[in-house]
C-alpha cells in the first residue's frame, strides 16, 4: 500500500528526490522504533496484559470468595499471528509517527534550527509528549476490561489533544514573544481543563494494581521508543544527501 | 530576479511535499491505531492497548 501511495505521489509532485529522501529517512527510523517498541512491547507490557485478560474473561476472579494471587503461572504458548501482528502494526504506527515527525523537523530546520541527533532526542521527547504523554493524562493507557466512554467521543478528544499539544510545543520552542508562550499555556492546559470523557460507572474486572502497572509500562516504553525515534529520524535525515539549493 | 523565482517555486513545492507526507503519516496512525473496523481492531488490538490509543 505504502508502495504504491508511494508512487502515486511520485508522479503528483514534482520534488520527487526530496519526496523520496523524506520517506525512506521516516520509514527507515519508524520501522526501527517500531520494532524497538513491539520488542518493549512483549517483555514489559505485553504480559501485564494477558494477565488481565484472565480477569476480563473471568478466568480469574479480583474480590470475590478466594482469594486472588499476584503471580499466578500465565507463561502460555507464544501466539505467532497474534505476536506477529503486533510487530506489524507496531511498526506500521512508529512509521506513520515518523512521516509527521520529519515533517516538523525539516519545517523547523528550513527555518533556520539546528537539527542534530541530540536535537533529535528532544524532538522524540517532544513528540511523546504531545502523542502519548498529554492524551494518557486524561486516558491512561487502557488495561484490556476497563470500563471507558463512547470510542468516538475519546478519539475526538484524543486526537483534539493531540494536535493541541503538538502546536503548543512548537511554539515554546520556536516561539518568539509571550504571546505565543502564553498562547502554547492555554494550548496545553485546554484539553485538560475542559476534560476528557469518562464513563458513567467503573466495571474494570482487573485489580487496580495490574492497571497502574499497566499505565506506567506503557508510558515508560512509549517514552524509550519515542526518543529512539527522534534521534534515528534526526540522524538518517541528515545522513541523507542533501539537494544543492 | 531569477534567483528569487527559483527559490519561491522551491518553497512552495516543498511546502506541497511536506503535507504530503504528514497527511500520509497521520493517514496511517489513523487506520492502524484507531479505525474501529473489526478485523483491524483484532489485528491491531494489543498494540492499540500498549500504545495508549482509546480501544473500543
Amino acid at each position: 500500500m505504502m508502495l504504491h501511495m508511494t508512487c502515486a505521489m511520485q508522479l503528483a509532485f514534482p520534488a520527487t528526490n526530496m519526496f523520496q529522501k523524506i520517506v525512506t529517512s521516516a520509514l527507515i527510523a519508524g520501522f526501527g522504533a517500531g520494532l524497538l517498541a513491539a520488542v518493549l512491547q512483549f517483555a514489559f507490557v505485553q504480559p501485564v496484559l494477558l494477565h488481565a485478560e484472565l480477569f476480563e474473561g473471568g478466568d480469574l476472579v479480583h474480590f470475590g470468595s478466594s482469594v486472588t494471587l499476584a503471580q499466578p503461572d500465565i507463561a502460555g504458548d507464544f501466539d505467532l499471528v497474534r505476536n506477529g501482528l503486533s510487530i506489524a502494526f507496531s511498526a506500521l504506527i512508529y512509521v506513520g509517527y515518523a512521516l509527521f515527525l520529519i515533517t516538523t523537523m525539516i519545517a523547523a530546520q528550513e527555518r533556520g534550527h539546528d537539527l542534530s541527533v541530540k536535537a533529535g532526542l528532544v524532538w522524540g521527547v517532544a513528540g511523546f509528549g504531545a502523542v502519548q504523554m498529554a492524551p494518557a493524562f486524561g486516558l491512561p493507557p487502557e488495561l484490556p476490561g476497563m470500563a471507558a466512554a463512547d470510542v468516538t467521543d475519546r478519539q475526538i478528544w484524543w486526537f483534539a489533544t493531540v494536535a493541541a499539544t503538538g502546536i503548543a510545543l512548537w511554539l515554546i520552542a520556536f516561539g518568539k514573544n509571550w504571546t505565543m508562550w502564553g498562547a502554547a499555556v492555554i494550548l496545553l492546559a485546554a484539553p485538560h481543563i475542559i476534560g476528557a470523557p469518562v464513563p458513567s460507572t467503573f466495571t474494570g474486572p482487573a485489580p487496580p494494581e495490574l492497571g497502574a502497572e499497566f499505565a506506567a509500562r506503557a508510558l515508560g516504553t512509549g517514552l524509550v521508543a519515542w526518543m529512539t525515534l527522534g534521534a534515528l529520524t534526526a540522524y538518517l535525515w541528515q545522513s541523507a544527501p542533501q539537494e544543492a539549493s | 530576479m531569477n534567483t528569487i523565482a527559483q527559490t519561491r517555486v522551491q518553497e512552495k513545492t516543498s511546502l506541497m511535499t511536506l503535507l504530503a507526507v504528514a497527511i500520509m503519516g497521520v493517514g496511517l496512525i489513523t487506520v492502524a491505531g484507531h479505525v474501529q473496523a473489526t478485523t483491524l481492531h483484532d489485528a491491531a488490538h494489543d498494540v492499540r492497548h500498549a500504545t495508549g490509543f482509546p480501544c473500543h
